[in-house]
């Protein structure tokens, strides 16, 4: 950039960091502030929930894919375990935080029977495949497309994933960066012990 | 009173745009104190960060002059739903993305309205927006603007109920 963004300098950025710079005590002595924070903490949650709303409670869609290795992939085939199906991408820098954690979890609950199942929207399976390679991903990985995206009610933005039960129904959906330690206390419940 | 009452104001003015401008709190709680690195959206310019709604606005006013719309992310992400009437031009983090969007905007005028939109991931880690405005500024175009998508296409723009179309 960033010959156009020196050109730009003096200009405010959308810099989160300096944005946190309210002095603190506007917090404690503003209760008008207080309220607007509140209704800024709830107007965000309810936002998240209109995508996580499509598919909650209902059958995980199926689908049938070949993975990267050339198996069969059939989400079918995992019912009475549970699923994480996680969308993601290598231009997707949160996704890539993510899986080695997935990869972990697979390690250290797939005996209890979690199942992690990965779905890159890259256009290129090269790209995916060196990916899942580098990150040692042990769960199966498969290619998506625009139609598994819109059976999964439009994949638009990434990292993307459903928690399913045994039962093939969705539990949960995790749109963005989500808190790895709250999926994880989701699903450890639904797992045998 | 006079001074009370006026810092209490721009308190709450400074909150309002903090609130409106910045991404979702859980991302201002863990990217606070990020480091700003070279092409990342943090260094665009708020005066060419456009609101979505201001970009519906734009789309529905007849006489408007209509902004070239060019998405710089994700084909497949496209293909599934994107802003109609807009183009797919690769990847603003690939040289080859960058080449074929130097390639689609080579022969417009300089002044033309040009809107920059992604929408893959979380504004903050979008890779790229920022190279895709440089290239643009780099051009000389002097009227870019980037569509400020806070957490991602679905949830700012599409389950808005703002219109989309789907198709590569």
């Amino acid at each position: 950039m960033n010959k156009a963004a020196n050109k730009d300098a003096g200009h405010e950025t959308l810099d989160p960091s300096k944005a946190m710079r309210i002095p603190r005590r506007a917090f404690r002595r503003s209760s008008p502030v207080k309220l607007l924070l509140c209704l800024s903490l709830a107007a965000s949650g309810a936002q998240a929930s209109i995508a996580a709303s499509s598919l909650l409670h209902k059958a995980a869609p199926e689908f049938v894919r070949t993975d990267l290795k050339n198996r069969r992939l059939d989400l079918r085939a995992y019912r009475g375990k549970v699923v994480l199906l996680n969308f993601w991408a290598t231009w997707c820098a949160p996704c890539q935080l993510e899986m080695p954690r997935f990869a972990a979890w697979q390690s250290q609950y797939g005996p209890r029977g979690l199942q992690i199942i990965g779905i890159s929207m890259d256009d290129d399976p090269a790209s995916a495949r060196s990916l899942v390679r580098k990150l040692k991903l042990n769960y199966p990985v498969a290619m998506g497309d625009e139609t598994l995206g819109q059976l999964y009610g439009g994949v638009m933005g990434l990292p993307l994933t459903f928690l399913i039960d045994r039962h093939g129904k969705v539990e949960a959906q995790f749109q963005g960066e989500a808190n790895l330690d709250a999926i994880e206390e989701q699903f450890k419940p639904l797992l045998h012990p | 009173m006079t001074i009370r009452l006026t810092r209490r104001s721009m308190t709450i003015a400074a909150f309002l745009a903090f609130v409106l401008l910045s991404p979702c709190p859980q991302m201002r709680a863990q990217y606070a104190g990020t480091s700003v690195t070279p092409g990342s959206t943090l260094t665009l310019p708020v005066a060419q960060v456009l609101q979505p709604e201001a970009l519906r606005h734009l789309l529905q006013t007849a006489g408007a002059e209509k902004p070239l719309i060019l998405q710089v992310g994700s084909h497949l992400l496209y293909a599934e739903a994107h802003i109609p009437g807009s183009e797919y031009v690769g990847q603003g983090s690939q040289p080859e993305g960058l080449q074929q969007l130097q390639n689609r905007v080579s022969s417009l005028t300089r002044k033309k309205l040009i809107v920059l939109y992604c929408g893959c991931c979380p504004w903050i880690r979008c890779p790229n927006l920022g190279p895709a405005f440089a290239k643009l500024r780099e051009m000389g175009f002097t009227n870019v603007k980037v569509l400020y998508l806070a957490d991602n296409f679905g949830t700012d723009w599409a389950n808005k109920g703002y219109p989309v179309e789907q198709g590569r």
